[in-house]
């Protein structure tokens, strides 16, 4: 790992501050990704930003919606009975990524804000049309994320909560690779009214998204077996030694499937 | 044999005396190790499969922040690295041997070769300073495909003019040809043993030091065999003698076979460490032990099974390609020879056996012995080709090996394929096996499964192999440069405990408990007084180490002939003070009592007595009590055993969960039946991890695709059952403790019951074969292609 | 440099570090806390895991200086002298290590889990186990151990 500066900050705007006065400053939640790239020596920051000490972004809070801190860890909301009550998929999913050590210092906002194509919250973030807030606006999900790795986020940008709407019914379900235990699919399907919204992670050849398909088929019926004539193109589909794209393609409507069964 | 007299003899659940240290923390591994004015070292490596080495400078880093010194191989000029064994090609030639440099010599052979050395303060440094070399490459292309290496093309070793590194064969070739052509039907196959990459948790390392004012090297690595280590480094790397060179194995996390081999890093730093003056600590990152450690398995065979109208085996005709890599390991050469095709019996009686074995280089990490070497790949072709016969001839699974096997009364045997068998009995180990994997209900669990949309299969596995390689002078006649002996030592103390010091070396098996129970069931006394001492060149006399499931069938054997020895001798102290004949003293429970009398001597006051020999037989004994034995098996050990695997598998997505895992093994006495279901379950998951989950793959430019965790896939807690576990055992009949090993039985027995269990699943939808691992996309594709052929 | 302070096994430890430094670096070489093992580089095997004040952590994914003023608990710290805690002992009966390196991962890992979910099925344990990998035990006996220590605490 190339050395850098490090910097403790307490709130938010002593965290930009010092960002903006970076050279290449990048900021550190839980640092569950970031400290593996750089270990790896894939990335050289000069200055890196630790806002494990802004308190004010651990915050869960559960009202009209789910409003998670950008620090809130997987750990802390799949424990959280408020989140499990209110959303339970988004319970589920947080208690679903990476290991427990991983899930007791990762955070929602270092995994929205990476983007990883094979992240599982990015899925819940576009299915459920969340709000990302920064230190600067808000930004919807479908705004949100722009590619593999990429996000609309601005240079110094800093998220400060993601707020989900309360869907009628919900699920998660995740395939995972069997050596990273990442998500080869994950697919989370929401129901709004009559709204269906569903995210697809994991497949995509750029990054998280939603497959229109089983959106349209399970408008008209939200049940397994309306997905049954419903198939998906492996075209844009990722394809490596764990997954073909047609295997993808496949386990997505499986998956899809299953989710809407176990919705809740 | 003694009775057992006290709680920690022979049979007993002893708990681990060597636990403690380790659950507190004070193992004592390679990488804890810390030598004052320590430097660091870090191997700059080949990014390419395959090409030559026009330049290297290293001016910059050298001239970097706390670089100590930067070496290549234009600066390390020694002797290559051995291999161990000589094998000869079928035409009488012997094999081909190219050299194998510690760091290249203007040519590099695989991802990961070892380039450059950089020494610096700190391993940071070092790292750095390694991006500052400047090579410049000519990258030839990747020799990737066995077949078309042995065909010709670009040749990984120029100066030996062919990939090929040796045509080897074994069986009565004409006369299973004759018999295949008079057979009533014959099954064929085409098998892929998946490639493995070892990954024992402990990455390898070393700490190299030179004494200038004793000219002594003392090198801490993580070995199997440290007097193997040191043997091959000083006689034919560095030519530095023995007496000047002490190899320590400390506590070793796990090995599972890589850490038999010599490698480069611990030849380099070794060598180093006289040109630097200072220590010099290497410890592997993951990523390197991807692709540096010896990899296991890479076979691919065609087989033909011959049979007469009644499923009886009349002939078995094997062809494999096995890939060596770039370079010939420690002793990559006998893995697919003496350790596979001997074994092409199996349990059963199959008249004749012809097998024919060619090795061959390719631009890959070498590949040497891992965890079964050479049996699993016999165990899975030979259950592969009679699950296959049975469906074929339409007699059941259990019928078809029942008919065929080895009969108890026939031992020993000998088999076409130059073994022979002293024990066993594998109709009862399969008996066994059935009842207690309950096998008469799984019809009852198939329909279940059924029942919630889930294919379930059941498949067996009745296997032999082969432990402890010997005698030494049959070894060497087939080519192996080495002795297949142990040694032990046993030291009594003047006040009654005892310290043992053994080849054996145990990273992980247990010897501090195991090889004690010996000692407190021969000697009488209790393990608390009992000392273990291994891995130390510089303690203990000579050892051939651990692999193979060697460690008790010869090791345990040296260490009991060894007490044999200090009971004689005590037993003629006894006599002395007793004033008895040495006939009349009988020695139990710790005691040498005048047989029919009440006079006794304990052990302790013999060793006393042995110690402060005031009264002693001086004119017939040395004083002291302190006994050597060197212990050359007659035969090899051949555990065998049934496994039986039932999976149910979800044909939607193709994922294979292992629902139920039922080991029967016959491993001769023994010693602490804790400790061999724990190396029974080990293996197992290794064997679960072959056959579900694990393998090594390349693209065709000789890029690991599977570098780290992200991509290689390690059986984790979720991916295994508990596992049913038995013994039924024979006893070996050459060694005095009754044992045959069991170090490896679980690796070499389940994969073929998985895979066996998975097509028996997916039978009834056409699918009848399937390669290892069975991932869950492989299984998904095979179901797709069975649908579209129906 | 940065100095780092930060409570180790109960007791208050500082160093002078470079900001790249990992707490498993810092345990190791700067503590010589050596029964913290570094088994990858892709932060999966869990042979580093310790805690962090109180929950489960891999060092190997942490910075020293992201300790700094934290309780951290290392296998060195588990035991009381020669009594080993609940969950050591029962590693021990059940021969639920082999090799030992996996071990003090393991063992900190399942301290995490019983704290939390001293009820937990052998399902949830051997799904809690998902980074902790261990090549030798197959696991079977790692269970095992965890489901005795479980009941022994009194879940």
């Amino acid at each position: 790992m190339h050395d850098f500066n490090y910097h403790k900050t307490s709130n938010i705007e002593e965290a930009v501050k010092v960002h903006m006065g970076a050279e290449d400053g990048t900021y550190m939640a839980g640092g569950q990704t970031l400290l593996p790239t750089l270990k790896q020596r894939l990335a050289a920051p000069t200055d890196i930003i630790d806002i494990a000490g802004v308190t004010e972004l651990n915050t869960i809070t559960v009202s009209d919606d789910v409003s998670l801190g950008s620090m809130a860890t997987h750990a802390s909301v799949a424990n959280s009975s408020e989140v499990s009550s209110a959303i339970p998929a988004l319970a589920t999913l947080a208690a679903g990524i990476g290991d427990p050590q991983v899930r007791n210092r990762g955070t929602i906002g270092g995994s929205v804000a990476n983007n990883d194509p094979a992240a599982d919250y990015p899925a819940a973030c576009l299915a459920l049309n969340a709000t990302i807030t920064t230190n600067r606006r808000k930004i919807v999900a479908d705004d949100f994320f722009t590619g593999m790795f990429e996000t609309a986020l601005e240079e110094n940008e800093l998220i400060t909560s993601v707020s989900f709407p309360k869907p009628d019914k919900a699920a998660y379900m995740k395939f995972p690779n069997p050596a990273s235990r990442y998500a080869i699919v994950g697919v989370f399907v929401a129901l709004f009214g009559t709204d269906v919204r569903v995210a697809v992670t994991g497949a995509g050849d750029n990054g998280v998204f939603r497959p229109t398909e089983i959106e349209n088929s399970l408008s008209s019926s939200f049940t397994a077996s309306a997905l049954d004539d419903t198939t998906i193109s492996p075209d844009d589909l990722l394809s490596d030694i764990h997954a073909q794209s047609d295997y993808r393609a496949s386990l997505i409507i499986t998956m899809a499937k299953r989710a809407v069964a176990a919705a809740s | 044999m003694p009775d057992g007299v006290i709680g920690t003899g022979i049979g007993a659940v002893v708990k681990r005396v060597e636990d403690f240290r380790f659950l507190t923390g004070n193992g004592n591994y390679t990488d804890d190790i810390n030598r004052p004015g320590q430097t660091y070292a870090y191997m700059l490596r080949s990014p390419h499969a395959h090409a030559t080495i026009n330049s290297i400078d290293t001016a910059v880093a050298e001239a970097a922040p706390g670089v100590v010194a930067v070496f290549t191989g234009d600066d390390m000029q020694v002797g290559g690295l051995p291999c161990g064994w000589q094998i000869h090609s079928e035409d009488g030639s012997p094999m081909h041997e190219p050299p194998h440099p510690s760091l290249a010599q203007g040519k590099v052979r695989h991802v990961g070769d070892q380039v450059a050395v950089v020494i610096a303060e700190t391993l940071e440094q070092a790292k750095t300073a390694a991006t500052l070399i400047n090579i410049d490459y000519g990258i030839l292309p990747a020799v990737m495909d066995m077949k078309a290496a042995e065909a010709g093309g670009t040749l990984v070793h120029e100066e030996i003019e062919t990939n090929k590194c040796y045509d080897w064969g074994i069986g009565d070739k004409s006369a299973v040809d004759e018999a295949l052509a008079s057979s009533a039907h014959i099954t064929e196959i085409d098998i892929v043993n998946n490639r493995l990459i070892p990954n024992a948790m402990e990455p390898r390392a070393a700490v190299a030091e030179f004494n200038k004012a004793t000219s002594e090297y003392t090198v801490y690595t993580t070995s199997q065999n440290p007097h193997v280590i040191r043997l091959l480094m000083g006689a034919f790397v560095l030519s530095v003698p023995e007496h000047k060179l002490r190899i320590i194995a400390p506590d070793v996390g796990g090995g599972f076979g890589s850490k038999i081999f010599l490698y480069a890093e611990e030849t380099i730093i070794t060598w180093a460490s006289t040109k630097v003056g200072r220590p010099i600590k290497w410890t592997a990152e993951r990523s390197e032990s991807f692709m540096t450690d010896a990899h296991g398995r890479d076979h691919v065979t065609h087989a033909k099974l011959g049979m007469d109208e009644n499923g009886i085996f009349t002939a078995l005709k094997v062809e494999t390609y096995a890939n060596m890599g770039a370079y010939l390991s420690t002793f990559a050469t006998s893995v697919p020879t003496y350790l596979y095709a001997t074994l092409l019996a199996g349990v059963y009686k199959t008249p004749v056996i012809y097998a024919n074995v060619k090795a061959i280089f390719t631009n890959t990490v070498p590949v040497d012995a891992y965890r079964g070497a050479g049996r699993p790949e016999a165990s899975y072709l030979l259950e592969r080709i009679v699950d296959r016969a049975a469906r074929e001839m339409g007699i059941e699974q259990v019928d078809i090996r029942q008919r065929n096997m080895i009969s108890a009364d026939a031992f020993p045997y000998q088999t076409p394929v130059a073994l022979e068998y002293d024990s066993g009995d594998y109709q009862a180990t399969l008996a066994s096996a059935m009842k207690l994997a309950e096998t008469s209900g799984f019809d009852l669990r198939k329909k279940e499964s059924q029942a919630r949309g889930k294919k379930r299969g059941i498949g067996y596995s009745t296997y032999i192999e082969a432990c402890g390689i010997a005698p030494s002078a049959v070894a060497g006649a087939l080519g192996a440069r080495a002795g297949l002996y142990e040694s032990a030592e046993v030291r009594v103390h003047p006040t009654g405990s005892v310290t043992v010091f053994t080849g054996s070396h145990s990273h992980g098996q247990g010897h501090e408990t195991t090889f004690a129970q010996i000692v407190s069931e021969q000697l009488g006394i209790p393990i608390e007084n009992i000392e273990i001492n291994h891995g130390d060149t510089g303690n203990v006399q000579f050892g051939m180490g651990t692999y193979g499931s060697r460690s008790l069938a010869v090791g345990g054997e040296a260490l009991l002939r060894a007490t044999n020895k200090i009971i004689d001798k005590a037993s003629k102290i006894a006599a002395h003070c007793l004033e008895a004949a040495v006939d009349d003293i009988e020695f139990k429970e710790g005691n040498f009592t005048v047989s029919g009398t009440d006079k006794s001597m304990a052990f302790g006051e013999v060793a006393l007595t042995a110690y402060v020999p005031h009264n002693f037989p001086h004119d017939e004994l040395e004083p002291g009590l302190d006994e050597t034995a060197f212990y050359d098996p007659a035969n090899f050990t051949f555990p065998g055993g049934c496994h039986i695997c039932e999976v149910e598998i979800d044909p939607e997505t193709g994922v294979t969960e292992v629902k139920n895992f039922t080991a029967v093994d016959d491993i001769g006495r023994v010693i602490n039946p804790m400790i061999v279901e724990g190396q029974v379950h080990g293996g197992v998951a290794q064997g679960i991890g072959q056959a579900l989950l694990e393998g090594c793959s390349y693209d065709s430019d000789g890029q690991l695709l599977t570098g780290s965790y992200m991509d290689y896939t390690m059986p984790r807690a979720d991916n295994v059952p508990n596992f049913k576990v038995g013994t039924q055992s024979t006893l070996c009949t050459h060694n005095t403790l009754g044992v045959k090993g069991v170090g490896e039985v679980g690796a070499i027995g389940s994969p073929p019951a998985v895979i066996n269990a998975i097509v028996d699943a997916l039978s009834d939808m056409g699918v009848t074969d399937i390669s290892m691992p069975a991932t869950p996309s492989k299984v998904w594709q095979s179901i797709q292609s069975a649908k579209a052929s129906s | 440099m940065p100095t780092v302070t930060m409570r180790v096994n109960g007791k208050t430890v500082s160093g002078e570090v470079e900001a790249r430094t990992l707490l498993v670096q810092f345990l190791r070489e700067h503590l010589r806390l050596t029964g913290t093992h570094v088994g990858c580089d892709t932060s999966q095997c869990g042979a580093c895991v310790v805690h962090v004040d109180g929950n489960s952590a891999k060092s190997c994914t942490m910075l020293a200086v992201q300790a700094i003023d934290a309780d951290i608990t290392t296998i060195e710290g588990l035991a009381d002298g020669e009594t080993l805690h609940p969950m050591q002992e029962a590693f021990r009966n059940n021969h639920g290590l082999q090799c030992g390196f996996c071990t003090p991962g393991m063992v900190m890992s399942a301290v995490d889990l019983v704290n939390k979910n001293p009820t937990a099925s052998e399902t949830e344990i051997r799904e809690w186990l998902e980074g902790n990998i261990c090549r030798c035990t197959g696991y079977h006996n790692i269970v095992k151990s965890i489901q005795e220590a479980a009941e022994n605490v009194g879940g």
